[in-house]
């Protein structure tokens, strides 16, 4: 098991709602997404697959360049593929954005 | 023939099964009515799963729902199976017997309070050990409490089916329903075969599997109340009538006599089929939609 933590102080756009998406079961993972207490996103993730530090912080790269949110991002991860990542937090900030 | 009556009906119907466990607690609900208790971001946790290198989830896999169910009050506690299995540990069980005894409290001072037991769960959580079996005994007993007052209902839709401790707790509930793709057993296939043998049990023989620990059996042999389809919207009438039953003057976990009685009636000199035995232990009473 791995604890990944990475900071996106660029994201300041303020959010009210939070988001809970996600089971951590075979190949998925939960995300909780809830307004930032500080300046600034912040993302925090524990996964059962150790050793792609690299592929999360491509993936989370990839999602702050659109998603400017003022967010804090828990992840509990049992093996999900970059693009179930990725579709899941697309999930968190639709339900957000409700 | 029109082109809407030409599509059979499970593919309109809003699948039960395919809800993760938080989904099903909620679709109980009369709208609106209903708020999660110690949701997600309450951040109640496994403590020891970490500790073995395994990811915990939020809630501990165990969503509990406060709410009314046609008009009466009711708590809806689900086990998610896509999370450890659906196992109970520490938390898990934590979170499920002060549900249950809240239930008991309110129910004791005149607001009745059902608890619908949503069961997705191969039992305790083998990680945390003593402490899942402390939970089983405790969930047991916190059931046995609010019976008195309330119904307690189990739900075991499937896939994972309900085994292990876990099936104990379903066994002293008031009733139980499932669905022809639902299971419910002490010990699973696969612990059957590892202990007795292939020749006792073969794990990989699916329709054996069913034949013996499936919905249509269970409700067959009267060790379950109803039988329903994978469809959310029957399985929530089917709820709310057992959220509304009478209480039951006796329980199928006291028929001690009778099913003592039943086994001991049984010729064991020649192999018992599932069919023969639900002929013979044939339920009257219940039987649900079948």
């Amino acid at each position: 098991m791995e604890q990944i933590e990475f900071d996106y102080p660029a994201a300041k756009r303020r959010v009210t709602k939070k988001a809970h998406v996600g089971v951590v079961g075979s190949g998925d993972m939960e995300v909780l997404m809830e307004p930032a207490q500080r300046e600034g996103a912040h993302v925090s993730i524990t996964t059962s697959v150790d050793g792609f530090q690299n592929s999360w912080k491509a993936v989370f790269d990839r999602f702050f360049s659109k998603f400017d949110g003022a967010v804090r991002i828990q992840i509990n991860d049992a093996g999900a593929t970059p693009g179930s990542v990725l579709l899941r937090l697309e999930q968190a900030v639709e339900v957000i954005g409700q | 023939m029109s082109q809407t009556s030409m599509i059979p009906e499970f593919v309109t119907r809003t699948s039960f099964i395919e809800l993760d466990g938080r989904s099903r607690a909620q679709s109980l609900f009369d709208e609106g009515t209903w708020k999660e208790l110690i949701d997600p971001f309450d951040q109640m946790s496994s403590p020891w799963l970490p500790m073995q290198g395994i990811a915990p989830q939020a809630d501990d896999g165990c969503i509990v729902i406060k709410g009314k169910i046609g008009g009466m009050p009711a708590v809806a506690i689900a086990l998610e199976g896509a999370f450890q299995g659906g196992s109970i540990g520490e938390v898990s069980g934590a979170k499920m017997t002060a549900a249950l005894d809240l239930a008991t409290r309110d129910s004791e001072a005149g607001k009745r309070t059902a608890a619908i037991l949503l069961l997705e769960t191969g039992g305790v959580r083998l990680q945390e050990a003593n402490l899942g079996l402390a939970a089983v005994a405790e969930v047991i007993s916190s059931v046995l409490a609010l019976r008195p007052h309330a119904p307690v209902i189990t739900l075991i839709a499937g896939t994972v089916g309900c085994f292990g401790g876990m099936s104990l707790a379903a066994g002293v509930s008031s009733y139980i329903v499932m669905t022809r793709e639902a299971r419910l057993g002490l010990n699973g296939p696969e612990v059957i075969e590892q202990e007795s043998g292939i020749d006792e049990f073969d794990a990989s023989d699916r329709a054996l599997i069913w034949a013996i620990h499936g919905g249509e059996q269970r409700v067959g042999m009267g060790l379950a109340d109803a039988l329903v389809e994978d469809d959310a919207e029957k399985i929530k009438t089917v709820i709310r009538g057992y959220v509304h039953a009478d209480l039951l003057s006796e329980y199928r976990s006291q028929q001690v006599d009778l099913y003592r009685d039943r086994i001991a009636a049984l010729d064991t000199s020649e192999q018992i089929d599932p069919k023969s035995l639900r002929q013979k232990w044939g339920n009257e009473t219940t039987g649900g939609l079948r």
